[in-house]
């Protein structure tokens, strides 16, 4: 039986849920027209007033809004309250210069903690739970967005924050942890560690982990559960837009629920910015309906999806859903023509060798044709004595791969540790042409 | 009764094959045969030393690409036709050969020669039985 925290809300019909978001969408832009000048001058600037904006088919006459126009106006550029209404402030690792700062009002952290508690109870969390929350605490917005969203639901949170992965089993055996919230890769991590203590799944009484702020492949799912015992579900969300919580994927698991009462979703190619059908891959794009800090008018989220076009899911929610993440359009390689992601061959490397492999992408031009070439380190797994065996090994890989993406690709095999590790997020793709 | 081999992944970049060498070298582990099969991309360092757990453990912790498998080591009669009788006697029984190669030291005479079968048990019986000397994991690593 599905498990839901709002049920008003979340099963609410769709021609009530979009007269809301047609509702919601016009103060939005109303408040960031008479509150924030950065709206008014992009407004201005193409003649568009608030009045404009009658119904949600007018969406795509508002301009964008980037990660840049956030670092362009750092810190508090954007904010369409006074500082004294922010009660909490947040900001993005800023790899490359400042970081983005995201603020909140009282109300903020209110409709976070509501659409964070929605999605921590599509994985099953009610107030007998323990969630044991292994998200970083801190400026990043993991930690605290589960920690609200978990103590709105009146569950018994382990606020323990990331690391010390011995320390996090053994509280997850003593306290009886039920829930486990944390990246995909840290959870895949902790039970290699378990395997390393001698701790077994049946051990530990988790039942279910809402693993996200990272894209992580179908395998990588598959193994998580095995070696936990758990249902294992994706959450999306981001900063910009409030953090965690944006969307959550069901049990029935095809796809993600966008909390659409708060975020406005839509799909855009990434290249012309035009608006694309559901079901057509592309840009995902949110406008926020509640948010009073930091309002966002379609901001462009980079990350590359679909609407899956059906009526209804089994779960009984209405609210639409996005599929799993193909990437991020900072990724996407287009290679003769074709689009092509880091993570789709990693799909492939992770089915044929069953671990997370490590590989790079490089790609060349040469005599005026895209060259895709993959290296790959060779694991003690599928390492073998004999050549036969890893020629057909380097064969299985390269054919796998050419069904995937559709295009001719190279393989070849090369040591362990010889590509390069790299902390946090990973450089996949070396990009050598000279257009 | 098997000979433990040490298998090693290398890519075909200048100084690798030294690397394994020294590294080895430098805790005292002596080879007694190699090989290395190579192809366009990469090549398989294969080798008997005496000392296989600890050069296992070794190159494991050099972060190389390292397994263990095992091979017979069987004594061919030096003289012209001996290697072709013990394979003659291998074809007949069915048994495919994946490689073999040959050691640098001799015994009593003989020639020595590291086989890897898909069945080597079954091998091995063979040997015995047709009267060709086998030489034990323990008997290679003290030559």
């Amino acid at each position: 039986m599905a498990h839901y925290w709002n049920k008003e809300i979340e099963c609410m019909p769709r021609e009530k849920l979009r007269s809301l978001q047609e509702k919601r969408l016009q103060q939005t832009v109303s408040r960031v027209y008479e509150n924030v000048p950065f709206y008014r001058d992009a407004f201005d600037k193409i003649g568009l007033k608030p009045d404009d904006i009658k119904s949600l088919d007018d969406l795509k006459k508002l301009p964008f809004t980037n990660k840049d126009d956030l670092r362009d106006n750092y810190p508090y550029g954007l904010f369409a309250v006074p500082l004294s209404e922010v009660i909490r402030l947040h900001a993005s690792s800023g790899t490359t210069g400042k970081p983005t700062v995201v603020g909140y009002t009282r109300q903020d952290i209110r409709s976070w903690a509501e659409v964070m508690a929605r999605s921590l109870s599509c994985c099953g969390a009610n107030k007998n739970s323990k969630i044991q929350n292994a998200y970083g605490y801190g400026l990043f917005t993991g930690g605290l967005g589960v920690h609200y969203g978990a103590e709105l639901i009146g569950a018994s949170v382990i606020p323990v924050s990331g690391g010390h992965s011995r320390r996090q089993i053994m509280l997850m055996k003593d306290f009886g942890s039920t829930i486990l919230t944390c990246t995909p890769s840290y959870a895949l991590h902790l039970s290699d560690v378990m395997k390393e203590m001698g701790v077994s799944k049946d051990e530990l009484c988790l039942e279910a982990g809402l693993f996200g702020a990272e894209p992580w492949s179908l395998n990588l799912r598959d193994q998580i559960e095995k070696r936990l015992g758990i249902i294992a579900l994706d959450i999306y969300g981001l900063s910009e837009v409030i953090g965690p919580g944006v969307a959550v994927e069901c049990p029935v698991k095809e796809g993600l629920h966008i909390w659409e009462d708060h975020f406005l979703a839509e799909i855009v190619d990434p290249e012309t910015g035009e608006q694309l059908p559901p079901g057509s891959y592309g840009e995902l794009v949110i406008t926020t309906l509640t948010k009073e800090a930091l309002p966002m008018i379609r901001y462009r989220t980079r990350d590359i999806t679909r609407i899956i076009p059906e009526e209804g899911c089994p779960c009984g929610r209405t609210h639409m859903k996005i599929d799993r993440f193909q990437g991020r359009t900072d990724d996407m390689l287009v290679i003769r023509g074709v689009n092509v992601f880091p993570s789709q061959i990693e799909e492939v490397l992770f089915r044929i060798s069953h671990t997370e492999p490590y590989y790079m992408i490089y790609v060349d031009r040469r005599e005026q044709l895209d060259e895709l070439e993959v290296w790959v380190e060779v694991s003690d797994e599928v390492f073998s004595d004999e050549v036969r065996k890893l020629e057909s090994l380097e064969r299985e890989i390269r054919k796998e791969i050419e069904v995937v993406l559709g295009i001719n690709v190279k393989v070849k095999l090369v040591e362990p540790k010889s590509i390069e590790r790299f902390e946090g997020k990973s450089k996949r793709v070396i990009d050598r042409r000279s257009l | 009764m098997p000979v433990k081999q040490i298998t090693v992944f290398l890519e075909n970049k200048c100084g690798r094959l030294a690397s394994v060498a020294r590294a080895i070298g430098d805790e005292g582990i002596n080879i007694r045969a190699f090989s290395v099969a190579d192809t366009t991309d990469f090549g398989i360092l294969r080798l008997i030393v005496n000392k296989p757990d600890r050069a296992y453990e070794v190159l494991r912790n050099g972060k190389f690409t390292v397994r263990m498998t095992e091979v017979i080591a069987v004594q061919i009669p030096d003289h012209p036709g001996g290697l072709a009788d013990v394979l003659d006697l291998m074809k007949e029984a069915g048994i495919n050969i994946e490689y073999l190669y040959a050691f640098v030291t001799k015994v009593s005479g003989d020639a020595l020669a590291v086989f890897r079968v898909e069945n080597i048990e079954e091998a091995e019986q063979l040997m015995i039985d047709k009267g060709i000397k086998v030489l034990s994991g323990e008997e290679v690593y003290a030559l």
